[in-house]
């Protein structure tokens, strides 16, 4: 039988995922950057959209938000994954919208003053059937999907309108966008760039020689000499884990000291996110608690730029980002 | 003389008197007396980059009325016979200068320090015939003390600095035994490469011992001034040393501290007594500056330390640990932060002194700092150096700290010995630094070495900065053993220390 057989598949893809996620948060398994989580994520949706029975939108958002919600417990550090649920369950209710025939205007928030006062649309129920649902529903995740393989390379070919030659950049950690985005400009420009290391887990020194053997010039130094060389850098650019909604930042540990070296010699602080990075938060994000924190909070105001691959924006701006993208219900899955 | 019986009391009392009457008219005989000198002075003497004239008052002073007469005999005497021969040592005679005011609008002609232009093939050739010039010829062999050779792909910006590795110290270049180098020196100087004594005090500390042992050892020869020899036997040592690692600035001051008395030892003198009497100058330096100085220090900053304090500490300074030590036998109830970084992750030292007197510790690493910072109430940091521009020198991550306790509006103290202020001035930590061995960088994680092979990488280098330089702006006291003081007035203290001879 064709239905059941299906599910089992999927559960246990799922169930794979899932413990995927757990390890990977804990240092043991493979070390996933954020965009590739994107991408499982969303495919495992597109999976669970096409194999589950359902027969209203209603019934899918509850799925994949029951779904999501036990996503989210196996590993709540990795914020895409939560993410991508409320990307998807956007673009049902945008589908489903259409699909009733209602203009976007009403659904869409447009103003700041609707964002606040809106309740909602907590009289529609979604119970509506649309034969088409489905199929519109799929082909727009394959959209988003489409979009983030893209996203790297998207940032990355903005590359040599941030960089000119001769530049000392620094950065820290690994990041994959910074990555392909120092490596996009090296083809055409020269210029030097600083790796700090970031203790304990040392992942700049994998950067280093990533960005060595494509022929950048480039220094790895301790945390301690980040403020102590920082004179000497022109930018500095970095990518993060997310981006709240009030343009902070929550980022590998020792970002915040980058960010205050950066502001006291008035260094321009770059942030290379793509736009599946941002994380709705309720209140101001404190750190991890524990003696060895994974992540810094870097408030809005060190921030010059950010970088995504629908092009750059101060830290202003985000806010109006996070509203097109996801519908205010979601917030909390 | 009513007073004739004090004579013995009365250079104490000269040293004091001369503080409070500082500046006070010289009479009429004394002020031709020193025009006579002067004239005669000038004629012998080569003015070097004595930028601090050294107006060492142990002879001449505006004498207090009662001892007049005595002194002037023994003055007349000494004089005479330094007067003989003080060609060449260069040593700006003490007696040839009445009391300018230090360092006010005299051109100061600076030689710069070699490890500071390594980029410069001239000064490196200038530096191998200096180390070539200094050998000796006893025993008719003659031996150059060696020079230690860069290591590694240095980053540009930091090519005018000299980076060694650690797995090829100098001594390998020296034959055993060495004719050249006291065997305490050679030991000093394999200790310091090596990373086993450090720390500016346990660095200077353990010179001055070395050169105690070589002053117990020293014969001068026949026809030789101990004052004039001795000098140019320590000559070839220092360079020694500096190769093996540049010199601190504290250790610089020691350096001049010795130099001076050694010259200032009276002719008469026989040699046993003048040896005696430096061991003993030696000890009274690490007595006063050092030990005495940290007492005094840590008496100032127990007021500063409250109950329920949450104090911060980077690294490991001895004489921050000596304070927080001092402060919990005092029954003050705190605890301690201690903040760590790589490579050199001193701050495990720190904290097993700490633990051990029974204080109640946390231990982050620098990347951490901005996560603990809301919960501290102050910081104390150990300084390498004060710079006469009021800058810090210290351990490298210093400055990070002291930024980032700023922007979190924590109070930043930073304690410091007056024998570590410096004349030089430096803005950044560019310009003049000491860079470590790069393969300390390398750590495995998880099985893999990242940069086990950074050498064949052609493009790749790796910085290992010991020091950094924190701008006074960060600093809100320094706690000296002359009191606690702003960060502005380092060079008000430098003044005063020079007219009273260090």
């Amino acid at each position: 039988m064709p239905g059941p057989y299906r599910e089992t598949d999927l559960t246990e893809k799922v169930e794979a995922f899932l413990s995927d996620l757990k390890r990977g948060g804990s240092g043991t398994g493979p070390l996933r950057g954020s965009a590739e989580t994107a991408r499982e994520t969303t495919a495992l949706l597109r999976r669970i959209t096409a194999q589950v029975r359902w027969s209203s939108a209603g019934d899918l958002m509850e799925v994949i938000r029951k779904e999501g919600r036990r996503m989210s417990a196996a590993q709540p550090s990795e914020t895409t994954v939560g993410n991508m649920i409320r990307r998807v369950l956007k673009i049902i209710r945008e589908e489903y919208a259409r699909s009733r025939g209602s203009s976007e205007e009403a659904d869409q928030q447009e103003s700041l003053h609707k964002l606040l006062t809106s309740g909602g649309l907590s009289e529609e129920n979604f119970r509506q059937y649309f034969t088409a649902l489905k199929a519109n529903v799929i082909e727009a995740i394959n959209e988003l999907l489409t979009e983030l393989e893209g996203t790297t390379d998207n940032i990355a070919m903005q590359a040599l309108e941030h960089i000119h030659s001769n530049e000392v950049i620094m950065t820290i950690g690994r990041s994959r966008t910074v990555e392909a985005f120092l490596k996009d400009a090296a083809r055409k420009r020269k210029f030097h760039v600083i790796v700090a290391e970031c203790a304990p887990f040392c992942q700049g020194h994998e950067m280093a020689t990533s960005l060595s053997k494509d022929g950048i010039e480039t220094t790895v130094i301790t945390d301690a000499a980040i403020f102590a060389v920082m004179s000497r850098v022109n930018k500095v650019i970095i990518g993060t884990q997310t981006v709240l909604a009030n343009g902070g930042l929550r980022a590998v540990n020792g970002t915040h000291t980058l960010a205050l070296a950066a502001k006291h010699h008035s260094t321009p602080l770059i942030v290379c996110a793509p736009i599946n990075f941002l994380f709705i938060s309720g209140e101001i994000l404190s750190k991890v608690n524990v003696h060895c924190p994974v992540f810094d909070y870097v408030p809005p105001e060190l921030i010059t730029l950010f970088i995504s691959n629908i092009g750059g924006h101060a830290p202003s701006y985000i806010y109006r980002l996070m509203s097109e993208l996801y519908h205010p219900e979601d917030h909390e899955l | 003389m009513a007073d004739s019986g004090v004579s013995g009391g009365a250079d104490k009392k000269d040293n004091i008197e001369r503080e409070k009457i500082e500046g006070k008219e010289l009479t009429k005989e004394e002020k031709q007396r020193l025009r006579k000198e002067k004239k005669q002075q000038k004629k012998g003497k080569e003015k070097k980059d004595a930028s601090l004239p050294q107006v060492s008052v142990a002879e001449t002073a505006a004498p207090a009325s009662q001892l007049k007469a005595e002194r002037r005999a023994r003055q007349e005497a000494e004089r005479t016979s330094k007067q003989s021969k003080k060609g060449d040592t260069g040593q700006p005679a003490t007696t040839s200068k009445p009391k300018i005011p230090p360092n006010e609008l005299q051109p100061v002609v600076k030689r710069l320090p070699e490890h500071i232009q390594v980029d410069d093939p001239d000064v490196l050739k200038k530096l191998a015939k200096k180390l070539e010039r200094q050998q000796t010829t006893e025993n008719s062999e003659i031996q150059k003390i060696p020079r230690r050779l860069d290591y590694g792909y240095k980053v540009s910006l930091f090519s005018h600095l000299l980076q060694y590795s650690r797995k090829a110290p100098l001594t390998q270049q020296l034959s055993i035994p060495s004719a050249v180098i006291h065997p305490a020196i050679v030991r000093l100087g394999l200790q310091y490469s090596q990373g086993i004594v450090a720390g500016s005090n346990a660095r200077s500390i353990a010179l001055l011992h070395a050169f105690k042992q070589v002053i117990s050892d020293y014969t001068t020869p026949s026809n030789e001034e101990l004052s004039r020899d001795l000098v140019n036997k320590l000559k070839p040592y220092i360079s020694f040393l500096n190769q093996c690692r540049p010199l601190s600035a504290s250790m610089g001051n020691a350096i001049k501290y010795i130099k001076k008395e050694i010259s200032n030892i009276p002719s008469q003198f026989k040699e046993d007594d003048a040896k005696k009497k430096l061991l003993n100058c030696i000890e009274c330096f690490i007595e006063e500056k050092i030990v005495l100085a940290a007492k005094a220090i840590a008496k100032s900053s127990i007021e500063k330390i409250n109950d329920g304090d949450v104090i911060l500490v980077y690294g490991c300074s001895s004489l921050v640990n000596h304070i927080l030590c001092e402060a919990f036998e005092k029954g003050r109830k705190f605890r301690v932060i201690v903040v760590d970084s790589r490579p050199r992750l001193e701050g495990r030292e720190a904290l097993r002194r700490l633990v051990q007197k029974g204080i109640s510790c946390t231990y982050v690493l620098i990347s951490a700092v901005s996560y603990i910072l809301p919960e501290v109430s102050k910081v104390f940091l150990g300084a390498h150096a004060l710079l006469a521009n009021g800058y810090v020198m210290s351990r490298v991550g210093t400055s990070q700290i002291a930024l980032v306790a700023k922007a979190f509006n924590v109070p930043v103290l930073v304690c410091c010995e007056t024998y570590k202020f410096c004349e030089r001035v430096q803005t950044d930590s560019f310009v003049s630094n000491e860079l470590d061995d790069p393969d300390d960088l390398i750590v495995t994680r998880k099985g893999e070495t990242q940069l086990k092979d950074w050498q064949q990488v052609p493009r790749l280098g790796l910085l290992n900065l010991v020091y950094d330089v924190t701008p006074p702006d960060f600093v809100d006291l320094v706690i000296t053993d002359l009191g606690m003081i702003p960060c502005t007035s380092v060079p008000v203290v430098l003044r005063v220390k020079n007219v009273d001879l260090l």
